[in-house]
């Protein structure tokens, strides 16, 4: 079927984003989170901004009803920040969500319906114990086929990590490499939940095991801490604890308006060049286990919007909700050829200072991944990193004129892709 | 265009050990679990058939952390089946302490296991089972 190439009816730029900071917060609600981030991005608007000035709320949420027993939230997110009576809309495609709230917000924008639109995503996942976590994400696979045989979602990823090696021929530590790189980048990010490398966690239960008087561990170095059981458990075989982005509640927000007004509220605005997104059916039901096709096609539609190929893209904030997910996003974007991709990061092609950053953040791995608000922190990362304000973090020796984000729901059920532009 | 197979009948087949899908006539393929439309094709042309139940595994993971109602540890895998579609079920009668990559196109027969199901279920579930054969 051959379709007409898709583009905004008119330009969108992005003039503020900021974040909760990601954790474990039991003295804080999703609604107080949100209020943090939102607090965040209004410090970043250069010129200011007055919250009169937004006219509808998109926000990103995976499944408060089941993490909170609350229903229902954008109009509440809509009160906390002082925005009633103004329309709000909850987006919900698994951990997509926020991803997808940005493509609506920039959507509705493009339109010509509103000028100046609030995109948030929040989620409070630590009040449950970690079984009915795995089953709330769980929900977000297909329940009755998946869930009858017992897959969970990292039992799904594990699949997939699985099919990767037998194809490709990559061992369990190359997906221990991506979450090497991926703590390194977080140890610098203040907001991250685990900002430690790896290197450092494993110093810290050395000097703990020294402190108490414990037999001392003998890791020689980071592989070696992460390829031991005890201090690496199988999760779902291939992929082991430090393989599974964490448990965590945050929020983040971006502030979205009309290309031709930008200037009134940002010295330096993110135009959205390219926005696509498509759909899969269930994991069983792919042609391939080592790609997602809805990744392929969002990717494909926001370069062609864009009119850039995946070599322009200096930067990109990638869906590495688990470390196989991270080699089949670079592949499935086009930075890599298909198979290549965990060559590409044992090479540190991918590392900071490397050809291609990717989750310079720390990504979903080291940040944390509160699921509905994790696309729009994607957002915030490279909003910090175009403009040059990412601190130590900052990718060494980049004019950052281009870079994408890629958020994925579920197994890649939904997949949303963005590319910014900072002219 | 009627809905040919649900998903309780494609259940209550199972519980059976027989493996109902749906072929379509205008592009052969099959489509297990049933669904509305052809997953090749999206044609709604088509028609209820057994299939042989025979398949080759090609992935797995050994699930350590399980959900609610479930113990640990478990293979959870999928298969080809000689057919065409792949189908996701337990790998049953290999130890998960050692299942390894040799797993992988192994040859597997279908069967089933009934789980009592969940709050959100309405009454139990029924999942494939894949018996590896020697």
């Amino acid at each position: 079927m051959s379709r007409r190439a898709r583009k905004l009816g008119r330009g969108v730029a992005l003039v503020g984003a900021g974040m909760s900071k990601f954790g474990a917060f039991p003295d804080k609600t999703s609604r107080d989170l949100f209020a943090d981030a939102f607090t965040a991005m209004t410090r970043s608007v250069d010129k200011g901004m007055d919250t009169e000035d937004i006219e509808a709320l998109y926000v990103g949420n995976f499944s408060s009803d089941l993490f909170e027993g609350q229903g229902h939230i954008a109009p509440i997110m809509a009160d906390w920040v002082g925005l009633v009576p103004k329309p709000a809309t909850r987006l919900e495609d698994a951990c997509a969500s926020g991803g997808v709230a940005i493509r609506e917000g920039v959507i509705a924008i493009a339109s010509g319906l509103y000028d100046v639109v609030l995109v948030g995503g929040t989620e409070k996942m630590t009040n449950l114990p970690t079984e009915r976590v795995t089953d709330t994400l769980a929900a977000a696979s297909d329940t009755v086929y998946e869930g009858a045989c017992g897959f969970t979602f990292p039992g799904l990823y594990a699949a997939m990590a699985t099919a990767y090696m037998a194809r490709h021929g990559a061992s369990v530590e190359h997906f221990m490499k991506v979450g090497i790189k991926n703590h390194n980048n977080g140890s610098l990010n203040p907001k991250a939940q685990f900002n430690k490398s790896i290197r450092d966690l494993m110093n810290s239960r050395i000097e703990k095991a020294k402190q108490k008087g414990e037999p001392v561990p003998e890791w020689s170095d980071e592989l070696d801490f992460l390829k031991d059981p005890k201090a690496n458990p199988v999760v779902a075989w291939p992929m082991r604890l430090f393989d599974c982005s964490p448990i965590t509640d945050g929020a983040a927000c971006v502030l979205l308006v009309a290309e031709d007004i930008a200037k009134n509220f940002s010295n330096d605005p993110l135009y959205i060049v390219g926005t696509g997104q498509g759909s899969d059916h269930a994991l069983h039901e792919r042609d391939d286990l080592t790609s997602i096709a809805a990744a392929r096609i969002a990717a494909q539609q926001a370069y062609e919007m864009a009119g850039v190929q995946p070599e322009d893209i200096q930067i990109a904030e990638v869906h590495d909700c688990f470390t196989i997910a991270e080699l089949v996003a670079i592949e499935d974007l086009g930075f890599f050829k298909h198979g290549e991709g965990y060559k590409a990061t044992e090479q540190g092609l991918t590392a900071r200072d490397g050809s291609k950053p990717i989750n310079t953040s720390g990504g979903l791995k080291s940040k944390g991944h509160p699921v509905g608000a994790s696309g729009v922190g994607q957002a915030v990362e490279i909003w910090h990193q175009m403009r040059g304000e990412a601190g130590p973090r900052q990718v060494p020796g980049k004019d950052i004129r281009l870079a994408l984000t890629h958020n994925v729901g579920a197994t890649g059920g939904t997949c949303v892709v963005h590319i910014y532009q900072r002219r | 265009m009627e809905y040919k197979l649900t998903a309780k009948m494609f259940a209550e087949a199972l519980k059976e050990n027989r493996l109902l899908g749906l072929k379509c006539n205008r592009c052969g393929a099959y489509t297990v679990p049933p669904k509305k439309v052809c997953l090749e094709c999206a044609s709604e042309d088509l028609e209820v058939v057994e299939l042989s139940g025979w398949g080759q595994i090609q992935t797995f993971t050994v699930i350590q952390v399980p959900p609610e109602g479930f113990e640990a540890p478990y293979i959870v895998g999928m298969a080809e089946l000689d057919e065409g579609p792949w189908l996701m079920g337990n790998i049953v009668g290999v130890d998960p302490d050692e299942a390894t990559m040799d797993l992988i196109g192994k040859r597997v027969k279908l069967g089933h296991k009934i789980h009592p199901g969940d709050k959100f279920s309405a009454g139990e579930m029924v999942a494939v089972t894949f018996s590896p054969q020697t």
